[in-house]
């Protein structure tokens, strides 16, 4: 049985159902992120494992014990808030000792466990300021160090990073991971950014309207999304749509052109339409060997990104962008110029249909 | 072209005129108990007349009991009607402001006709009894004031947040409610508090009605009896509550300064 046992789980406010029959295994130490746009429900599921939202139906395991029916406070469960949400009157010591000394410890390991806490996070000199002389990511750090002084069994993470500015978010959730390595403890990040969500998992879980879309590693659901909502959502995808014409053999029509993907087009019959992902990295111009499909396009837009050009490509009526890395010595096309898109077979990913 | 400023200023001077000079009026007569000189006379003998001493001393307990009570009641209430019930905020309101609407005497005569000696509650038959009874008038009389103070402090804080965080790290409610939220709205508390104080030290319809030898009945009683005495006292209870709002200031300050 998996650390946390998540089976059957549904939210209902009134008569709309914000989570449907949601299922998870996670397993000991592992890191799992819940990634989604605005009102997917992520939050909602992570409050329920916290104990804040009573589940409408379902069961929620930790280490083999049923908490589903437990406040919050039996749960062992640490939490991390958006807003961090450090007590105004306590300082930073005080804040991270409030959970051990509501569990009534001494006040020798109180002092010990606050050094440690400290440390870990960096800040062994800030033990008696208060919150509002923090900047947001040491407060942040702080909200981090309070939720683990307990040693739960599970921390809960709730788009910590989202207050903070880019830099400081870069930052921090290499730190945020590395303690979690460093502690082995069981974590569940809820987040709306892909890229904290693919630099920080072992597993993500893409949540739409309440339902788990694609449960996967990070390399699973960016190299292979499994529908068209997180070919969208995770990573910039040409979502193309393609007419079967031999499911068996994979073939279809892209554009008035024949292509065929790398694998028997499953549970589609000749004639149907399909969406097709392609990543705009693997896509090249020009310079086809072996047999990598080639399709003719003209030049729509060429955007300068920093580090990568996104070369717009209009195919017949779809469009397609492809990114080539910026290299000052290479000349790159102009809007109108006629030219060919190569990419490997193995590239092009029909989607699955839509709900 | 340069706005004239003579309209704004007069309309300060006529205000300031209308609170100040019959101030100063009270307080020019209050010195003139001795003939042909200005004197602290009429202050010196209400200050040492036990009856002064006496009844302030007893609206400053009740004072202090109406000010635990209502804290104990409406820091509990606004709390959970602010995280558990928001819908019922606007009956919760308007309940609080009843005691605005309806006249003290109103409400004492309904006191004394539910807890008087037949009732099945007899509060009025032992001193201790009616002390009870006036103190938990105060409170009822209080509550505008106390309700909005507490409700208002509780707004500027993620009352839901912390009380989540708190419960996340193993506190039960009693932990939370007071290391958790009353220290965090303690400003709001303290102008709640004070604000009841001033109310319950110039009270006299329940002290009076219930009989309690209140400050309120002592003024009362000076004032019909006594020339310049009255203005002294008037003056002293008009310091008594300026006082308050002051501590009200500081502490309102001092939050603000902490909060930055």
């Amino acid at each position: 049985m998996s650390f946390i046992d998540i089976r059957g789980l549904k939210k209902s406010f009134g008569p709309t159902t914000v989570v449907h029959d949601f299922d998870l295994s996670v397993e000991r130490g592992e890191f799992v992120s819940f990634l989604g746009p605005s009102g997917c429900g992520k939050t909602t599921i992570l409050r329920m494992i916290a104990g804040f939202e009573t589940a409408t139906a379902g069961s929620i395991a930790i280490a083999g014990t049923e908490v589903a029916h437990l406040p919050p406070a039996k749960r062992d469960v640490g939490m991390v808030f958006q807003s961090y949400a450090l007590f105004p009157n306590m300082t930073v010591a005080q804040n991270i000792a409030f959970g051990l000394r509501v569990a009534k410890k001494g006040s020798e390991e109180i002092r010990t466990r606050v050094r440690e806490m400290l440390e870990l996070i960096k800040l062994p000199h800030l033990g008696e300021r208060y919150p509002y002389q923090l900047s947001g990511g040491q407060q942040q750090r702080v909200a981090l160090a309070r939720a683990i002084a307990v040693k739960p069994q599970v921390l809960l993470l709730d788009e910590p990073l989202s207050a903070l500015d880019a830099k400081i978010r870069v930052s921090l959730r290499e730190e945020i991971r590395a303690l979690q390595k460093e502690l082995g403890i069981t974590t569940i990040f809820v987040t709306h950014d892909q890229e904290e969500a693919l630099s920080m998992s072992d597993r993500i879980v893409v949540l739409n309207e309440g339902r788990a879309e694609q449960i996967g590693t990070p390399f699973e659901v960016y190299n292979w999304p499994r529908t068209r909502f997180v070919a969208s959502f995770v990573g910039t995808l040409n979502l193309l749509t393609a007419e079967v014409t031999d499911p068996a053999a994979g073939l279809m029509m892209l554009d008035g052109h024949a292509v065929a993907t790398a694998q028997p087009i499953a549970g589609r019959a000749a004639g149907d339409k399909v969406t097709v992902a392609l990543r705009p990295e693997a896509v090249d111009l020009g310079g086809a060997e072996g047999d990598r499909i080639r399709l003719p396009g003209t030049v729509d837009d060429v955007a300068f990104l920093g580090a990568v050009v996104r070369i717009r490509v209009r195919l017949a009526v779809q469009t397609v962008s492809l990114d080539a890395f910026n290299q000052p010595n290479v000349t790159l096309p102009k809007k109108g110029d006629a030219v060919t898109l190569t990419f490997d077979r193995e590239d092009l990913l029909v989607l699955e249909g839509e709900r | 072209m340069k706005k004239s400023t003579f309209g704004p200023w007069l309309a300060v001077v006529l205000g300031a005129a209308y609170f100040l000079i019959p101030l100063i009026a009270t307080v020019e007569f209050s010195m003139r108990m001795k003939r042909g000189e200005y004197s602290f006379e009429a202050y010196r003998v209400v200050l040492g007349d036990p009856r002064f001493q006496a009844s302030l001393g007893y609206s400053v307990a009740l004072a202090l009991v109406t000010i635990v009570i209502g804290v104990l009641l409406v820091v509990p209430t606004a709390y959970w009607v602010q995280l558990r019930l928001p819908k019922l905020r606007p009956i919760v309101e308007f309940i609080t402001l009843l005691p605005l609407v309806i006249p003290a005497i109103v409400i004492v005569f309904g006191y004394l006709r539910i807890y008087n000696s037949e009732s099945w509650l007899p509060l009025t038959d032992s001193a201790r009894g009616t002390d009870l009874l006036l103190a938990f008038g105060y409170v009822t009389l209080a509550l505008p004031y106390m309700y909005r103070s507490v409700d208002t402090g509780l707004r500027a804080i993620d009352v839901r947040t912390l009380t989540e965080a708190a419960e996340s790290l193993g506190a039960g409610p009693a932990t939370i409610l007071f290391k958790v939220i009353f220290p965090n709205i303690r400003s709001a508390i303290l102008s709640g508090s004070f604000l009841t104080f001033a109310i319950v030290i110039g009270e006299f319809t329940f002290a009076a009605l219930l009989d309690r030898p209140a400050f309120g009945p002592y003024l009362q009683l000076v004032g019909a009896n006594r020339a310049y005495e009255p203005a002294a006292l008037a003056i002293i209870a008009f310091v008594v509550t300026w006082a308050c709002m002051g501590l009200i200031q500081v502490f309102g300050a001092a939050r603000g300064a902490a909060s930055k």
